[in-house]
């Protein structure tokens, strides 16, 4: 029966059908939309860093972008070699996962095989709390807490320096690399384990030498997402490493990352259609080729981990 | 059984507890750093925070700056955004779970999905330039931030609204359809109310995210700097609402910290922990409700 109270009641079985039929249809195509909206915006990211960096790309050739080793697009000699940028987006990316992968590695293993029932539903919300914080107080902790702290182990560090940086966003990784490391460990079917027990090895065994080999895809494609979201964190990096762009890998150096860039530029007060305003888009559109590459990796990863078992 | 296994087992025996032990003190650690991270904010800014600190503008006195702007900046912001991403993003997950056929189009849409979750916030804000603030003109403004932040959590709202439905049993469904129930009838009134608890525990954690969130802001434009507050939603004369304060330009308690902590004056870094422990409140309370609004709703159903 229609529910609707202001349907006509002379109206034939016929027409009611058609109009509920209708109304279908027009429900499935508005929520159709709402699905493909996400097509829209990946369309919108591409066509905006492509279409705003061509004005960039019109007065700067892709040779020197990619080969020049200074960025001063600020400055009268300007010069726009992305290297720099690049290499400390990498430098502070990496020191943040010889952070987070090992600890977090370990973590997860020991949420999954180890912890009792009772640790794991309080330990890992609390743990989840660490990727809820706010990126601009992770900011703050990594200028004013961290650094200082350094500074009493490592002689000489300035105020600003990748270190710092790095070791922060590790910390807020980790729970990004154990969450999606355990969940690819809780997938390894219980037989291979009771097997391994059966043959009289110990549990440390077990989930080293049987679990985490048999969810490596799963695991490995945590550390490239997580080392993905290093690359694309922007607060702690424009906070504490300093804004001068630097083609250095000592990590106890200032540098900029591509993105501390973008807010450098973005605080300024440059024109938009000038080249130096210009630059934030060829820097995003490197940005996000490095993220896709790294999330593609990851996502081909975790698919296949799924489809073993 | 000889002395040599018998001390090797002894020995495999001694590393599987050394781990057990390792394991809960390594999880206890990264948690005891969210502890201090807690602490260090409280330390300074702990005895900044009173109701004139909430209730006073940025000023170039850092003993006489407060964070008016800022905290009714991210609500209005965080109001804009919830309510453009919320509708679009349950109707999106609702679409993929209960509608979408199993072909090349569906897929698409779902690696695509997956692919924005995995872009920094930071793309977004160019996004969001390009798009709100030129092609649309709307300028550096509530609308362009709230709408940018609502792209940013999309992605989040429609793969917990999924994770939610999917929770759902298959006889629910077929129980509705068999009493004629069309297929709209089936998903408005029994499939979503009863994956509202998911729902709502996604919206709320996205919601805390977008709340912490400060790059994207930065980058269309937002000012550090704001002596006054937009236009009141509400007029006490007819027609009682007005629009105005989704033009007016904003700030949000995020980059009012960071302003103040960008600074090089140490009394500013005072102003940024109280600010930051304001700010990490809300946002882990957010969380916590968000959980406890999961955890109740699972309690009460019973499949």
């Amino acid at each position: 029966m229609n529910r609707s109270p202001s349907a006509p009641a002379p109206r034939s079985a016929f027409s009611r059908k058609a109009g509920r039929r209708l109304r279908e249809r027009a429900v499935e195509a508005a929520l159709f939309l709402a699905a493909f909206s996400s097509v829209a915006i990946t369309a919108a990211i591409v066509s905006v860093l492509l279409v705003e960096s061509a004005v960039f790309f019109r007065e700067v050739p892709l040779s020197s972008f990619l080969t020049d080793t200074q960025w001063t697009p600020l400055f009268s000699d300007a010069h726009f070699g992305i290297l720099p940028l690049v290499s400390a987006t990498l430098v502070v990316a990496g020191i943040a996962c010889v952070a987070a992968i090992p600890i977090g590695t370990l973590i997860a293993v020991w949420l999954s095989e180890y912890a009792p029932s009772m640790a794991r539903e309080t330990l890992k919300p609390a743990l989840e709390m660490l990727s809820a914080v706010p990126t601009v107080v992770y900011g703050y902790f990594a200028l004013l807490f961290v650094t200082p702290l350094l500074q009493a182990v490592v002689p000489d560090l300035p105020g600003f320096n990748m270190l710092s940086a790095g070791l922060v966003i590790g910390l807020m990784i980790i729970p990004y690399v154990s969450s999606v490391s355990e969940d690819a460990m809780k997938a390894v079917p219980m037989h291979l384990r009771e097997a391994s027990y059966a043959l009289g090895a110990t549990r440390l065994q077990t989930s080293f030498r049987v679990v985490l080999p048999a969810a490596f895809s799963g695991v490995a494609s945590a550390f490239i997402l997580g080392f993905s979201r290093a690359v694309g964190e922007t607060m702690v990096v424009a906070i504490a490493a300093g804004m001068q762009p630097n083609l250095t890998f000592d990590p106890r150096q200032p540098a900029e990352t591509i993105t501390a860039y973008i807010v450098q530029v973005s605080l300024g007060d440059l024109p938009h259609g000038s080249v130096g305003y210009q630059t934030i888009f060829a820097a995003g559109l490197t940005l996000m080729s490095m993220t896709l590459v790294f999330n593609i990796a990851g996502h081909f990863l975790r698919r296949r981990f799924r489809e073993v078992y | 059984m000889n002395e040599a296994l018998r001390r090797r087992l002894r020995r495999a025996k001694a590393f599987d507890k050394a781990f057990g032990v390792m394991g809960l003190l390594l999880t206890a650690a990264a948690i005891v750093c969210l502890g201090a991270l807690l602490w260090d904010l409280a330390k300074d800014g702990l005895a900044i925070i009173d109701l004139s600190f909430l209730s006073s503008f940025p000023s170039r006195n850092a003993g006489k700056a407060g964070i008016l702007s800022a905290w009714v900046g991210s609500l209005l912001v965080l109001f804009v955004t919830a309510c453009s991403a919320v509708p679009l993003g349950v109707a999106a997950g609702v679409y993929l779970e209960e509608y979408a056929p199993k072909n090349k189009l569906t897929t698409l849409i779902e690696i695509n999905i997956a692919n924005l979750a995995g872009v920094p916030s930071i793309v977004y804000g160019l996004l969001a330039l390009g798009v709100f603030v030129y092609r649309l003109g709307l300028g550096p403004s509530v609308q362009t931030a709230g709408l940018t932040l609502a792209l940013l959590i999309l992605p989040m709202v429609i793969i917990t609204t999924r994770e939610a439905i999917r929770a759902i049993p298959q006889s629910i469904r077929e129980a509705a359809y068999a009493v004629g129930a069309t297929k709209w009838q089936v998903t408005r009134d029994h499939v979503v109310p009863y994956s509202m608890g998911g729902i709502i525990t996604g919206v709320i954690i996205g919601l805390s995210r977008a709340f912490g969130e400060t790059a994207p802001l930065i980058t269309v434009g937002a000012l550090t700097f704001i002596a006054f507050l937009p236009p009141a939603p509400v007029t006490p004369a007819a027609p009682f609402v007005n629009f105005d304060w989704l033009r007016s330009p904003f700030t949000v308690l995020p980059i009012q910290m960071f302003n103040w902590v960008s600074r090089p004056q140490a009394a500013f870094h005072l102003n940024a922990a109280a600010a930051g422990l304001v700010l990490m409140g809300l946002a882990l309370s957010m969380n916590a409700v968000g959980i406890a609004v999961r955890y109740r709703h699972r309690k009460r159903i019973r499949w």
